[in-house]
């Protein structure tokens, strides 16, 4: 086992010794050193777990959560040195962790948080002009395939995971919902914006998203709910600026 | 539906959504407006997600930004500062009030 394996193991696991080699100015082994620093990683790294997933704190409570944290970060230690994207393996970790079975929603929670930084630390994008659909020949732009936003991303629910999320980080919000939602989160200025698509929008983005073409799309999402409201979903990505090129074959 | 009348639904749904976006858009320009944040309640570069937001040490830090409605920054009125200087928001980050 090399040095630096043998480093990362006794700093993950506190009942480790610390490595050998590590001394002290005297000269003898550094264990209360070793203990302070190690003792500083898991901390710092439990912060950035909270500082992530402020819903999934609220939720669980501060104390759970600080414990839950310390298993997850010895089971999905850092893999960059970019703390802003730190924990993203916690929804397939709470999905599989035994005492929050009975929080099904957890894990899209998570997801939901996951992809509230990445939206934020996306790279920025322009916008094409609303008119710029408005302008061209119906029959065209039911063949034309949409590019969008590297800050765009859509949440697929079965859980009311926007209204979730809205109880815990915004004062007066309303009780959740029952039903699942469709989430789009898009960053037309310096913030994410999370918007619940109407019914069929997900499909709708869905099917955009995966290069299928605008007609297509809309087939797919009229198929699932025949009264699905295009323009409403239409004008979330506008007002989201998540629309950045139309493609035409 | 047919094709024709399909296609007739689709661009009338176009059209109402751009129309949608072009009254709306003008209401929610924002811009970056340094000077006016209470302490503690500034926006941050870094977003939420990181531990900067809300680090802005005095109230009306000059280097701490929040984001605002478009055109208000400029003529926000601000309490005046302790010598009586009148205190104005600014598109650039100012000087004053920074924490020592």
């Amino acid at each position: 086992m090399g040095g630096q394996t043998a480093f990362t193991r006794a700093l993950l696991d506190p009942a480790l010794a610390a490595p050998e080699g590590l001394v002290n100015p005297d000269g003898a082994p550094a264990t209360k050193r070793f203990d302070v620093y190690r003792n500083n990683v898991a901390v710092s790294l439990i912060e950035a777990l909270e500082t992530g997933f402020p819903v999934i704190c609220k939720l669980v409570g501060e104390a759970f959560f600080k414990a839950m944290a310390g298993i997850y970060l010895r089971r999905f230690p850092p893999t960059s040195q970019l703390m802003m994207f730190y924990g993203q393996d916690m929804p397939a970790f709470l999905t599989g962790f035994e005492p929050v079975q009975h929080l099904q929603y957890l894990p899209d929670v998570a997801r939901l948080e996951l992809a509230l930084r990445a939206c934020y630390h996306a790279a920025d994008a322009t916008p094409i002009a609303p008119e710029t659909l408005q302008d061209m020949p119906a029959d065209r732009l039911m063949a034309a395939r949409f590019e969008f936003a590297p800050a765009m991303a859509l949440i697929r629910s079965r859980w009311p995971v926007h209204g979730i999320w809205r109880m815990n980080m915004e004062d007066g919000a309303p009780q959740p919902g029952n039903a699942g939602e469709n989430v789009l989160l898009t960053r037309p200025e310096y913030d994410p914006q999370l918007t619940t698509l109407a019914p069929g929008g997900g499909t709708f983005v869905a099917a955009l998203m995966n290069g299928k073409a605008f007609g297509e799309s809309l087939d797919a999402a009229t198929a699932q709910v025949p009264d699905f409201d295009l323009t409403a979903t239409l004008g979330v990505l506008f007002a989201g600026a998540a629309i950045t090129r139309l493609n035409e074959d | 539906m047919s094709t024709t009348i399909k296609t007739l639904a689709v661009a009338g749904a176009v059209a109402a959504a751009v129309l949608g976006h072009a009254t709306t858009v003008s209401a929610q320009a924002k811009e970056k407006c340094f000077g006016v944040s209470l302490a503690g309640k500034n926006d941050c570069a870094a977003g939420p997600g990181t531990t900067c937001a809300g680090t802005s040490k005095v109230d009306y830090q000059g280097n701490a930004w929040s984001l605002v409605d478009a055109g208000t920054c400029a003529t926000m009125e601000l309490p005046a500062m302790a010598d009586g200087t009148a205190r104005m928001g600014s598109l650039e980050a100012l000087e004053r009030d920074i924490p020592s």
